[in-house]
């Protein structure tokens, strides 16, 4: 399953690939959603993790908009219930994410993304 | 008592494929299992598992941490341990992130300083180094175990990177044995990263002397 954070951690790897290569954009991308237990404090702890921005950007390329542009500086429940739905509850199943940089793309199959990278790849 | 995860859902068809836990992953739930405590007061929000493979070392510290209280990222090179994994957190009710990858190279760029727990049960067996390299290229089972010369091929890549991944108060567990020189390991760590070491338990399996190993700043 690919959450939101997962995606909100993930870089292209490629080797050279080291500018604009986060965060990778979604591609035929099918959804899933999945209900979490939702804790406050793990959503709040995550916040400092996060790039905002690629966030925002990912949850609108999969049709979720409720997040606001800039991270708001007053995190309330309702804020932390929006963001506990878009980074833990919405699964990317299948599909693909690819670096805007050098567009390798990175397969996602049966929820899972392939990562690897061929031998001439790696850095 | 933590209960061990219930990986009643995988076969012998599963095993052919993805390593079957055994007494160097049931020592390492033991040695998470002795620090309960320090994991608990010290609330980790990011968990790293690299090589998760069944999925099961991971299972268990979601079972120790409580499922909803932190991110579970589980990477293996192997395509099969990644769907065992998915399955295993489905199966123990725990969301278990799996990613297909070799070590923690897709998230070293926003992981870093990051991780609160680090996990790493490595091909700690000492093979011939073109036996362990084969085994990583073709990333089936053979690479859970076969470790090269001195059992730490794979070990050495990944701990130049531990440092870099762990958070202020991050920790990291290793399971080792005896042949991959633990002195040796905790000597360099200090050194070269700074990073303090304790071994957490030890354990004689057959022909194997098991320790777990915790590293912190």
């Amino acid at each position: 399953m690919v959450r939101l954070i997962t995606h909100n951690l993930l870089a292209c790897h490629v080797k050279g690939c080291t500018t604009n290569n986060f965060p990778l954009q979604f591609q035929d991308v099918q959804i899933e959603l999945q209900e979490a237990e939702f804790n406050p404090d793990f959503v709040r702890n995550l916040l400092p993790r996060l790039e905002w921005g690629a966030l925002v950007d990912a949850a609108k390329q999969v049709g979720d908009t409720s997040l606001p542009p800039e991270q708001p500086e007053m995190t309330d429940d309702d804020v932390l219930q929006k963001l506990h739905h878009v980074l833990l509850e919405i699964h990317i199943t299948e599909g693909a994410m690819v670096c805007s940089n050098c567009k390798h793309i990175y397969p996602i199959s049966n929820g899972i993304p392939n990562m690897l990278l061929s031998e001439h790849e790696i850095g | 008592m933590i209960p061990t995860p219930d990986l009643s859902h995988l076969t012998k068809d599963d095993y052919e494929y993805v390593y079957e836990p055994a007494e160097d992953t049931f020592l390492f739930l033991d040695g998470l299992e002795l620090e309960v405590d320090e994991l608990r007061t010290s609330k980790p929000s990011i968990c790293l598992e690299i090589g998760s493979g069944s999925g099961c070392v991971s299972a268990f510290l979601a079972s120790i941490l409580g499922t909803s209280t932190a991110l579970f990222l589980c990477t293996d090179i192997n395509q099969f341990a990644s769907s065992c994994t998915l399955a295993t957190g489905r199966q123990n009710k725990t969301p278990l992130d799996p990613i297909i990858g070799s070590l923690a190279t897709p998230l070293l760029q926003r992981l870093r300083h990051s991780v609160d727990i680090l996990l790493f049960n490595p091909p700690y067996v000492p093979t011939n180094m073109d036996e362990a390299d084969g085994a990583q290229h073709t990333a089936g089972i053979q690479g859970s175990w076969a470790g090269g010369t001195d059992g730490m091929q794979v070990t050495d890549v990944f701990l130049k990177d531990v440092e870099v991944l762990l958070s202020d108060t991050g920790k990291f567990y290793l399971v080792a044995i005896k042949q991959n020189d633990i002195p040796g390991i905790r000597h360099r760590m200090m050194t070269e990263y700074g990073l303090k070491s304790v071994i957490i338990t030890q354990r004689r399996a057959g022909r194997e002397h098991l320790f777990i190993i915790k590293f912190s700043r």
